[in-house]
């Protein structure tokens, strides 16, 4: 047994280490399309003391360290690209803490959405957090770390900005207190009215430190919510439309979505509107107001709400959505990918006919799926493909699809989102050079040896 | 490989691992171990490489298949369209293994046991149906329902104990019936679960026989594993019976005051067996028995009826204990959420899950706190 | 298409053809002047209509809501609906925003996802509603179950004149004839009125040969009931009847529903809302138009039945019932499809049980 092997064995206890090839298999891919590479070890620790000790072990012998959540990102981000130890977080999945009058809860660094839904579900009916469509099992610290959007996105912005303080384990091993908490016994800001120190962490993937606790805000639970979907054949009245919604401030979540199939989708943009309200009259103001924001486009016959059916319905209102892993299997081969870039709600018809262009140009089956961030300040625009696993060829030409998707997104003025080693390259070139002059300070600084998550914002 | 063609279709995205409203992990094995590769996604991963060549049969590959309790929970969660074949699959991946003789020892000592001595507790086949002694339970002979026991209600001491209370109180409410004994062979549902499909079509094919010998109708089943087996497998062996859990029958017993029972009063939580729930969809039945006898509060554990929380016992894990051993042994996390409950009692419908909940007990020092009963042991106490 | 379908389609509408002079001579103007939906006169509705005749604007052109009930109003034998399509069509006026028309063309087309049961000389048709096999269920159908077919292939396609569009009828329905005679059945029941009506009416109306005999379900139901009459038991309960757009397209089959609840012993509540009365369930309002129009429908709609007293709302397309079942239900009103409420007669119980 190595030196490393032994230690990590003695830190986590020899049932929660592994450098077996079914670990080293598994944990050198995630369900995208990067190249795998195998760590060297996979550890499963426990506590925050366990994962400091790994910290301080992988400094002492400079070994890279890639801590991993439910490893849903799809774009490469836990894949160990120069091998070391990947740290699986899930068995650290405790909620700590509700304060239920402040509104937030304190998590372990592995807790995830599904998790949290379920427990504020059973004992804090009237709270709720931002939950992502991504898997149940996505993690929270993993989801603020990417940026991640939500139920709550048009509401209240990103995931992340909804983080109320963080405990990270340094790449030194030290803790560290992000927020009031680092000198309040409340969770209650990341920042305000301190330095925000959460950009340090937040956005980095890890490279710069592990995430072992977040406080994430919770916002009131209504007792109903309803969905409508209103389809126009306008792509460039989206914009508009998005416009008039958003200043009603009686919407929840927005998302807008077209594909080709199945037949009820063919043609249109649907821009999907859900909404909340502790009572029937709550619900049918909020409807009333809704619609009659978009009456000019109705009366224009611009657009019009479809009639959804019941199970339409309850697949939209469901949190996670689970609908959305399933488009993995629309060619019968468990993968799908995306490029999300975030950018202006303006650019939505540009962004559509790219993705048509390239579904057709790579014979490929398509998904648009948008999110609205805050009040139409800015969208997720999901350019997404699905594939076989076992059709190389189909792989290769998504691959080919996406990389356009990039060079597309940063020329309408877009960012990338959970940006693929590749896409972190071109944002760096593209970037003002004394940004990235200062993300490489904060990087050297933090991480003087580059073991954290190394390949990630770093050049080659 | 059955089912090759499906195995690449895994997203691994994870929501086999869960119970249907998050509440937590819910894949035995997942709980145990915490790597993805004890985890439904990372099986079928790991059997597409293996059939890739890219890894080998490895004794942790052997470990990570063969801890599936065939829980189902899996199939129960998938959101695709091939969620119903997830523990065909890994059984067929087994079938593999066992075909080119590369499988864990236990898993090994275990179907020779059933092929010599035709039960795994090498014990002489006439006295199978010892545990009736002192009984007056009848051998079958035309009697309207044939009660089937299997190996752990016939040789384990628990399962014993639990044959005769199930049996006594079939006499008691005065159905017809009669048991085969020393005749009765093994279900072979965990020899088909351990991927030995060639033993249990011979094992199937003899207890078909038997029963079409002894003009036999209607089956109750003690152990939900042998139902599972008669009422999912044998059909397609040509073995078409009707086929009862015993809870099945006692239900509409009570229900219809045939067995007056008197009150008995016990906070109660029921633990579902998955080849009675999700396996077969039975989960009200063993409740409405519970329900009915006065006194009885009955509790449920946050993992209940299609979320029920496997006690480890599945899919042969009962005779291998590859999933046993340490405090996240799904046995002693069950106990753990049945305690959890306030319950004093832990109702069963399973000789497999009765023993693998007992154990645990023992393991946490709960005896004081919290028993281990059948549902067939609860009626016997109300009706006293 | 083969020719004589081609000349088919090409043909006039025999049947529903507008008359002018017809019209002309109208002493009570009834079509325009009974409608709910357009608030005009004797005089304006005479003036309006002949508008319409000469192909000029008119106010119905852009107002008509697509109800059909003008074409049960006018009791002289005119199709004024079918006019009115007619012209919104050569105008291009649209009824419906662009994407919702859009959709519903989408919907209809045949894509190879059709279903067949075991097919007989008796068949039910669903038209594309697969939620119908999950309520031919019981006795009442055991005569022709599991002979059904459903799917785009078989889809009657008349829902397109809420578009004004009957292009797409006339190009589709030859089709779809074609389709059931290769199912080689002599006899269809049809679970739908607008299927009904497609067969029994605008096909001869556009000249196109019907080769099978066209049941209304409601015969059928009600045949059914005679024949299973020793084991009815009256059900002894107050209903509202809900009666869908399509009805006035078949308003001959309309009077089944009181003979059906005759027999069942049902009491059919004598509301506002019914018979011509009757108001639209909303749901092609709100994709129409938007909010005001179909709120204000489905609450004077729902108020009318709780003030008559009905315990049941009885329904005969699933379209009203996915409109107005919840609202129906929070104002205490159960929700109930005609064929369960047939089956609670003679015993059955619709929900299908657990364990």
């Amino acid at each position: 047994m190595s030196d490393i092997n032994r230690s990590l064995t003695e830190i986590v206890g020899e049932h929660y280490v592994s450098n077996q090839p079914e670990e080293l298999y598994f944990y050198a891919r995630d369900p995208g399309l990067m190249p795998p590479h195998k760590p060297d070890y996979v550890v499963v620790p426990k506590t925050v003391e366990e994962i400091q000790k790994i910290v301080r072990l992988a400094n002492q012998n400079k070994i890279p360290i890639v801590p991993m959540g439910a490893g849903m990102a799809l774009t490469g981000l836990v894949i160990p690209l120069r091998g070391g130890i990947v740290i699986d977080m899930k068995r650290m999945n405790k909620i700590i803490e509700v304060n239920e009058k402040a509104r937030y809860v304190i998590v372990e660094g592995g807790t995830s959405h599904g998790l949290l839904k379920s427990y504020l579900d059973k004992n804090y009916p009237r709270l709720r957090h931002s939950i992502p469509d991504s898997p149940a099992t996505a993690t929270i610290a993993a989801n603020v770390m990417i940026h991640g959007q939500g139920r709550l996105t048009q509401q209240y912005g990103f995931n992340s900005d909804m983080v109320a303080g963080l405990e990270v384990v340094l790449p030194s091993g030290d803790i560290c207190k992000i927020g009031s908490c680092s000198l309040s016994p409340d969770w209650f800001s990341k920042g305000a009215p301190l330095p925000d120190l959460s950009g340090l962490f937040l956005g980095w993937f890890g490279a710069t430190g592990i995430i072992t606790k977040v406080a994430l805000k919770l916002y009131p639970r209504k007792r109903m919510r309803d969905v409508e979907i209103f389809v126009t054949d306008r792509g460039n009245l989206v914009p508009d439309i998005i416009y008039e919604l958003t200043h009603t401030e009686m919407v929840e979540d927005i998302n807008i979505f077209t594909q080709p199939l199945p037949m009820i989708f063919k043609d249109n943009h649907h821009i999907t509107i859900f909404m909340t309200g502790d009572t029937d009259e709550e619900l049918e103001f909020k409807k009333k107001l809704i619609f009659g924001a978009l009456d000019r486009f109705i009366k224009g016959k611009d657009g019009g709400f479809m009639s959804v059916g019941l199970a339409m319905k309850q697949t939209l209102l469901e949190m996670p959505q689970r609908s959305v892993s399933r488009f993995a299997d629309v060619k019968k081969g468990g993968g799908f990918e995306y490029s999300g870039p975030i950018l202006l709600v303006e650019r939505y018809l540009g962004c559509t006919r790219k993705l048509v262009e390239l579904a057709s140009k790579y014979d490929l089956a398509y998904s648009a799926m948008a999110r609205i961030i805050g009040r139409g300040h800015c969208m997720m625009f999901g350019f997404s493909f699905t594939f076989n696993r076992a059709d190389p060829d189909m792989m290769d030409r998504v691959r080919k699809a996406l990389q356009e998707v990039s060079d597309y997104a940063l020329v309408v003025g877009g960012v990338f989102w959970k940006p693929t080693i590749e896409e972190q390259r071109m944002a760096i070139e593209k970037m003002d050079p004394n940004t990235w002059n200062l993300m490489k300070m904060i990087k050297k600084n933090l991480d003087p040896d580059g073991i954290m998550n190394p390949g990630n914002w770093e050049v080659a | 490989m059955k089912y090759e063609e499906i195995i690449h279709r895994c997203f691994r995205c994870g929501y086999c691992k869960l119970t249907g409203d998050y509440v937590d992990f819910n894949c035995p094995s997942y709980r145990k171990f915490r790597f993805e590769t004890y985890a439904p996604g990372g099986r079928m991963w790991l059997i597409r490489a293996w059939l890739n060549d890219e890894i080998q049969n490895s004794e942790r590959f052997q470990e990570i298949l063969f801890s599936c309790a065939t829980c189902a929970n899996c199939v129960e969660n998938c959101v695709f369209t091939f969620s119903d074949d997830l523990v065909n699959i890994f059984i067929a991946a087994r079938e593999e293994m066992v075909n080119k003789g590369v499988i864990p020892s236990v898993v090994r000592d275990y179907l020779k046991n059933i092929y010599v001595h035709g039960n795994p507790y090498k014990e002489p086949a006439n006295e199978r149906g010892t545990w009736a002694d002192g009984t007056s339970i009848e051998t079958y002979d035309g009697q309207e329902y044939l009660f089937y026991i299997g190996c752990v209600g016939s040789y384990d001491e628990r399962g014993q104990k639990i044959a005769r209370a199930v049996g006594n109180l079939l006499m008691k409410a005065g159905v017809s019936f009669g048991i085969l004994g020393s005749r009765e062979g093994c279900d072979g549902n965990e020899v088909r679960a351990l991927g030995e499909a060639g033993l249990f079509q011979l094992l199937a094919e003899q207890n078909i026989a038997l029963f079409k010998e002894l003009r036999a109708k209607e089956i109750i089943t003690l152990d939900p594993h042998a139902f599972n087996a008669l009422r999912q497998d044998y059909p397609g062996l040509g073995g078409e019976f009707e086929v009862y859990h015993y809870t099945q029958i006692l239900a509409p017993l009570i229900q219809s005051q045939m067995m007056p029972l008197k009150e008995y009063r016990a906070r109660i939580t029921y633990h579902d067996p998955c080849y009675l729930g999700r396996h077969n969809g039975v989960y009200e039945v063993p409740r409405k028995i519970l329900s009915s006898i006065p006194g009885v509060e009955l509790v449920e554990m946050d993992q209940n009826r299609e979320n029920a929380f496997c006690c480890g016992g599945g899919g042969g894990n009962f005779f291998t204990d590859i999933l046993g051993g340490g405090e996240d042994s799904p046995n002693r996390i069950r106990v753990r959420q049945a305690l959890d409950t306030g319950a004093s009692v832990l109702a069963v419908s399973c000789p497999q899950c009765a023993k693998m909940l007992e154990d645990a007990i023992k393991v946490e020092e709960m005896e004081h706190r919290l028993e281990v009963m059948d549902i067939a042991e609860i009626v016997t106490r109300a009706l006293s | 298409m083969n020719d004589r379908m081609l000349k088919g389609v090409r043909g006039n509408m025999t049947t529903l053809k507008f008359d002018e002079d017809l019209c002309k001579t109208c002493p009570t103007g009834a079509c325009l002047v009974k409608c709910q939906y357009i608030d005009v006169g004797k005089d304006e509705a005479k003036e309006e209509m002949l508008k319409i005749i000469k192909g000029e604007d008119s106010i119905v052109l852009d107002d008509c809501v697509t109800c059909y009930a003008c074409e049960e109003y006018c009791k002289r034998g005119n199709h004024p609906f079918y006019l009115i399509t007619q012209r919104r069509e050569d105008k291009g006026i649209l009824t419906a925003p662009r994407a919702i028309t859009r959709q519903w063309i989408n919907i209809g087309e045949p894509r190879g996802k059709y279903k067949l049961g075991e097919m007989k000389e008796k068949a039910l048709s669903f038209g594309f509603m697969a939620q119908f096999l999950e309520l031919v269920k019981g006795r009442l159908f055991e005569d022709v179950m599991p002979s059904y077919f459903f799917g785009q292939e078989y889809f009657c396609n008349v829902v397109y004149i809420h578009f004004a569009n009957t292009s797409i009828i006339k190009e589709r329905l030859p089709m779809v004839i074609d389709n059931i005679k290769k199912l080689g059945v002599k006899e269809v029941v049809f679970m739908h009125d607008e299927c009904y009506a497609a067969f029994t009416s605008l096909a001869p109306a556009f000249g196109m040969e019907v080769p099978f005999k066209s049941v209304h379900y409601f015969e059928y139901l009600y045949n059914r009931l005679q024949e299973l009459r020793d084991e009815i038991r009256p059900v002894g309960v107050k209903v509202a009847y809900q009666r869908p757009c399509s009805s006035r397209l078949c308003p001959d089959t309309h009077h089944y529903v009181e003979d059906i609840m005759k027999l069942i012993g049902v009491d059919l509540v004598d509301r506002t809302y019914q018979g011509e009365n009757a108001l639209c369930c909303g749901s092609i309002f709100r994709m129409m138009y938007g909010y005001e129009l179909a709120h204000d429908v489905q609450r004077r709609n729902i108020d009318d039945m709780v003030a008559h007293g009905a315990e049941y709302c009885v329904f005969n397309c699933h379209g009203c019932q996915d409109a107005l079942a919840t609202e129906i239900a929070k104002r205490g009103i159960k929700p109930i499809h005609i064929v369960d409420l047939c089956r609670m007669a003679i015993g059955e119980e619709p929900e299908t049980e657990g364990e």
